[in-house]
């Protein structure tokens, strides 16, 4: 053989050669041992990172998984946006049981729109609620209504919210809501409240978070809940899911049932729902017997 | 002569002191009066009346909260406490008030309600200290910080010089010109008053030059008390800011989160100072104020002593005119640190140094663009800081980054909104960014 | 009262200043040397201009419109697309096709402004970008510049070419000549202060650019540390190797070239430099040192827009570093 290429070939091969020992060697020496667990549970999550389970991203909360798993008790980990069936799934693969979530959705609870609550004041500045909120209480006037600058539109990752035009409120899509809990975070004031989607997507809420006295809520907001406590007494004795307090009505998600027969008694409106409320049925007319005149004759 | 000024930063918005030529005037009292309890910096005064309680002007209805920071309030009216209650200010958030109803106008006989001066300082400094302090008496230059705590020396750290603020260096506002010039003789007192509680030997009064009648009415004054010396000033905003004032005045440079006293200077306002004599040689609590009402549209402006509590719809009525058409916008202060008020009937509180209101033609904003990096807002920050950085960390909420640049020292003065070409709205991000770094310390400790 | 009440933060009163206020003082400031380049180069220059501050604003006006689909207003008119388009043609010679103009000013608009996200967001100087990218793309050209004052209102005519100071420098050393043969071909002093020497339109009178470097001192839209530290350590720079080579004199590379332009007009550009004054001095400084070496060691004649490109590169560093002077940081003793 040509001793060009005999050397050469040589070298090379010893170079290749050392520096596979060296990356070996290297790898051995810097090696971060990793729970295989992780990976596995990783791919069973959304892969979204939102956040919404509270840990930085499916990475973070893979690992408190495994850390909670190796406790025995993964009860407290919940995945939003995966819901019931990925918490099932990552039960399955870590031997533990894991309960069945309710499904649930963000809900705005402000019904203070662009008719109903007019604005009174006008602002100045950036389309910040949070700037907004710390600087005064509200173009409309109401210290406790939804600003309408949507810094839950901005903060949510699976544009699942979006601010109507004609009523300068929040609107949520329900099927791309995954309840994360960003824009809860990001309301100032908030007005935004996870609550389960219901059976069939049916939901009832109380649709304001005024605290004032009813005289002052309602001159600023047409739909505002003045306190009244007709909906308390409305709501079936078995279930009793409304409750009063500062001024304000509030309906317990766990165990209102949603029949919906609050709804028409509420004398401002400010009752939302995500079906048409039946419609109390009207009062039987009594019979109208006219007087009978004796005719005289 | 060559006029002193700071030589960091500083604008020059149009001054606009077209209330300046009228005398003050006392302004009556409403049927009902409403004062909040939260008027000054630290923590609200606590209630010592009742509904029901009679009061007479200068009882003691809110006494000074348990914590260091805080200060007495007086009623400013005689009549019935009507009740104590959660009323609108100026944000349209409630805040607690006394509400008193007026009936006459009967004063607490131990208050010396004569006009003629008292020259003469009785009191040692301890008590001068323990007198400022009962009768509730605090910065009136807009800061509303208790002025018995600037006395009190702590810490080994002593005093040598007296700084009077007469800068009043905000557009539109002229009542501490008034003052000057019309209660010259008892601004005079009250200067000696602080020199002794403080314990020292000079004191300085730096008056910008566009008053140029008050700086010769002091001046001539001056020369009868030693140790007072006047100092006028180039007009330059800001320069009646601590900070700048004393860097102007005597060449010191107050480190950052540090007081005046670490460089040795007690400073006050001049209204400060009048009510300061007032409460060590007449008695008489911080019942009253001067409060300028002006606008480009009004008719008529003017220069009102003003009871605490009075709502500032009063001061149009005394002015004889209704609220001019196309008013856009009412601010309580100066139009580059004031506040924005939702309506004219909110009270008048100690912090309350004019009324103005603007015609719909300066009240909006012009859009904002990108920030074209011309730097014009460095060259007019008088702190030196960056505001167009420290807007863009606040903006995508970068809050430690924000701490490191400083954002703490911001005064909140405003130069770097009103000079930004974009017309970006700086202050308002670098004070949401401020809230929370501030939020973030706090959490810290 | 019907209107609403206003709600802002403090302050509640602006400054009468604009952004289109400083850009249009530039264009006006850049007239002096517009005017120069008419009285040289004639109908050409006329042409070169305004067909470049026509393809800079219509590029960016139908970028805006079309392609990023704005809903806000436009912001084609607010002056900076006209200084891009005057600077790029002050930056080209005079006889330069109409189509290599075009391609220069959407690469200068599109690629260096509006696609880092307008104005205010570009790191590098747009009208230094469009023409660096002209150079390598056509570098004929971009390198053949007529002569001055000659045929220049005549329509059609052949132009005379000639090559500019720095050209006739760069070849004479690499010939081995000496500076006294250099000398001859080189036009005086007094010539290239006043622009009667080959060049691009805008860079050849010192004089006109001086002018409108002072009225834009007056109206405080540019600060003095960039052109004159940058002129300064240029002239230093080659000055330190005049001592041992005689070709390089300060003078002449201060008056010959893109120098004069660059330091007054592009190094200056409010959103390409630092902000503090001591980052603008280390970026003048280091822009006019790399100028005269690219310039004395470079295998290119003239080395101003890379050394400004280069230094714009650098700016978010220098931000990052050189911050302006803090209010209480020196404390004086009571």
């Amino acid at each position: 053989m040509d001793p060009v290429i005999l050397r050469s070939a040589l070298t090379l091969g010893a170079v290749a050669l050392s520096a596979a020992v060296i990356l070996f060697l290297v790898a051995k020496r810097f090696k971060v041992y990793e729970d295989p667990r992780i990976e596995r549970i990783l791919e069973l999550l959304p892969g979204a990172n939102c956040g919404g389970c509270g840990y930085p991203g499916c990475r973070g909360f893979a690992e408190a998984l495994v850390k909670a798993a190796d406790e025995g008790d993964i009860s407290a980990l919940k995945c939003p946006p995966g819901g019931s069936d990925t918490m099932a799934a990552v039960g399955k693969y870590l031997g533990i049981e894991v309960a069945e979530s309710l499904p649930t959705i963000a809900v705005v609870c402000c019904g203070g729109t662009l008719e109903k609550a007019p604005p009174k004041l006008g602002y100045d500045g950036p389309a910040k609620c949070t700037i907004s909120h710390a600087l005064f209480n509200g173009e409309n006037g109401c210290a406790y209504g939804c600003l309408g600058l949507g810094d839950c539109v901005a903060v949510c990752t699976f544009d699942a919210i979006y601010m109507d035009e004609q009523t300068h409120l929040p609107v949520v899509l329900e099927e791309k809501c995954v309840a994360c809990g960003a824009c809860v975070k990001a309301c100032p004031r908030h007005i935004i409240e996870i609550r389960p989607k219901g059976k069939k997507g049916r939901r009832v809420w109380i649709n304001c978070m005024n605290k004032e006295k009813g005289a002052v809520a309602r001159k600023n907001c047409k739909v505002a809940c003045i306190g009244c406590g007709k909906c308390v007494k409305e709501c079936p004795e078995k279930i009793q899911a409304i409750t009063l307090g500062n001024n304000l009505a509030y309906i317990d998600p766990d165990k209102c049932i949603a029949c919906g027969k609050c709804i028409p008694v509420c004398p401002t409106g400010s009752i939302a729902a995500t079906f048409t409320p039946p419609q109390p049925k009207p009062k039987p007319q009594k019979e109208h017997k006219p007087e009978t005149q004796e005719v005289s004759q | 002569m060559k006029l002193r000024t700071f030589n960091q930063g500083g604008v020059h918005p149009p001054e606009n002191k077209i209330s300046a030529d009228i005398p003050i005037k006392i302004l009556g009292v409403p049927q009902q009066i409403c004062i909040p309890i939260h008027q000054h910096l630290g923590a609200p005064a606590v209630p010592v009346v009742e509904k029901g309680d009679k009061v007479k002007v200068g009882t003691l209805i809110a006494k000074k909260g348990t914590a260091f920071i805080s200060a007495n309030i007086h009623s400013s009216v005689s009549g019935t406490v009507a009740k104590i209650d959660d009323v609108l200010d100026a944000t349209g958030y409630k805040n607690k008030a006394v509400v008193i109803n007026v009936e006459g106008d009967e004063w607490e006989d131990t208050i010396d309600r004569s006009d003629h001066l008292v020259p003469e300082i009785k009191l040692e400094p301890e008590e001068i200290l323990k007198k400022i302090e009962e009768m509730g008496v605090v910065g009136l230059g807009g800061a509303t910080f208790p002025a018995h705590i600037k006395y009190m020396v702590s810490n080994g750290r002593k005093s040598d010089t007296l700084v009077v603020n007469g800068a009043e260096c905000e557009p539109f506002l002229t009542s501490d010109h008034r003052l000057m010039l019309e209660r010259t003789d008892e601004i005079m007192i009250g200067i000696q008053i602080m020199m002794k509680s403080g314990q020292v030997d000079r004191a300085v009064i730096g008056i910008e030059s566009n008053k140029p009648d008050a700086i010769e009415n002091l001046r001539i004054k001056a020369q009868q008390f030693p140790g007072i010396e006047v100092i006028p000033l180039k007009v330059k905003y800001p320069q009646g800011a601590e900070k700048q004032l004393i860097k102007a005045l005597l060449n010191r440079e107050i480190p950052s989160g540090k007081l005046p006293l670490d460089v040795g200077v007690i400073i006050n306002n001049v209204g400060t100072v009048l009510a300061i004599y007032e409460a060590v040689q007449k008695n008489k609590p911080l019942i009253e104020r001067v409060v300028t009402i002006t606008g480009k549209k009004l008719k008529t402006k003017g220069n009102f002593l003003v009871r605490i509590g009075v709502p500032a719809a009063m001061l149009l009525e005394a002015l004889g005119e209704e609220i001019p058409e196309g008013t856009s916008k009412i601010i309580s202060g100066g139009p580059m640190m004031g506040k924005a008020l939702n309506s004219l009937d909110i009270p008048i509180t100690k912090g309350t140094s004019g009324i103005i209101l603007m015609d719909e033609s300066e009240a909006w904003r012009r859009e904002p663009v990108n920030c074209i990096r011309c730097a014009k807002c460095i060259s007019v920050c008088p702190m030196g800081l960056e505001p167009y950085l420290l807007e863009k960390l606040a903006e995508r909420e970068m809050f430690d980054r924000c701490e490191a640049n400083a954002i703490t020292d911001c005064m909140e003065c405003g130069s770097c909104s009103y000079i930004c070409p974009a017309a970006r709205p700086l202050l308002d991000y670098i004070r949401y960014g401020k809230v929370n770094v501030m939020r973030i310390m706090r959490e810290r400790r | 009262m019907n209107n609403r009440l206003v709600i802002s933060l403090s302050p509640h009163i602006e400054g009468d200043f604009k952004v289109e206020k400083i850009m249009w003082g530039v264009v006006i400031a850049l007239l002096p040397a517009f005017f120069a380049s008419v009285y040289y180069y004639g109908f050409n220059a006329i042409k070169v201009v305004v067909l470049a501050v026509i393809f800079c604003i219509g590029s960016e006006y139908l970028i805006q419109k079309f392609i990023l689909k704005y809903k806000e207003k436009v912001t084609a008119f607010d002056g900076s697309a006209a200084v891009t388009g005057l600077l790029l043609a002050f930056n080209v010679p005079s006889n330069i096709p109409w189509w290599q103009l075009l391609t220069g000013s959407i690469v200068a608009i599109g690629v260096a402004k509006m696609a880092f996200g307008g104005l205010g967001k570009n790191p590098f100087n747009p009208a230094l970008v469009g023409r660096a990218f002209m150079l390598a793309s056509f570098p004929v050209h971009m390198t053949t510049w007529p002569k001055p004052l000659e045929n220049i209102w005549s329509f059609g005519a052949d132009a005379v070419t000639s090559a500019t100071p720095l050209g006739i420098l760069k070849e004479g050393l690499n010939a081995g000549q000496t500076v006294e043969q250099m000398v001859e071909k080189l036009p005086g002093y007094f010539d290239m202060f006043i622009g009667n020497m080959g060049g691009c339109i805008g860079e050849v009178s010192a004089l006109a650019i001086l002018i409108g470097g002072i009225f834009m001192l007056y109206k405080k839209i540019i600060t003095w540390y960039i052109p004159v530290f940058y002129l300064l350590s240029l002239a230093g720079f080659t000055g330190l190797f005049y001592l041992i080579d005689k070709s390089a004199d300060p003078l002449f590379h201060l008056l010959a070239g893109g120098a004069m332009l660059g330091a007054w007009f592009m190094a200056t550009d409010m959103v390409t430099s630092p902000m503090s004054i001591k980052g603008q001095i280390i970026f003048a400084i280091g822009g006019g040192i790399l100028c005269g070496a690219i310039r004395i060691f470079g295998s290119y004649p003239e080395g101003c827009s890379y050394s400004i490109l280069i230094m714009n590169a650098f700016v978010p560093l220098i931000d990052k570093y050189a911050k302006p002077r803090r209010f209480g940081k020196e404390v004086y003793n009571a």
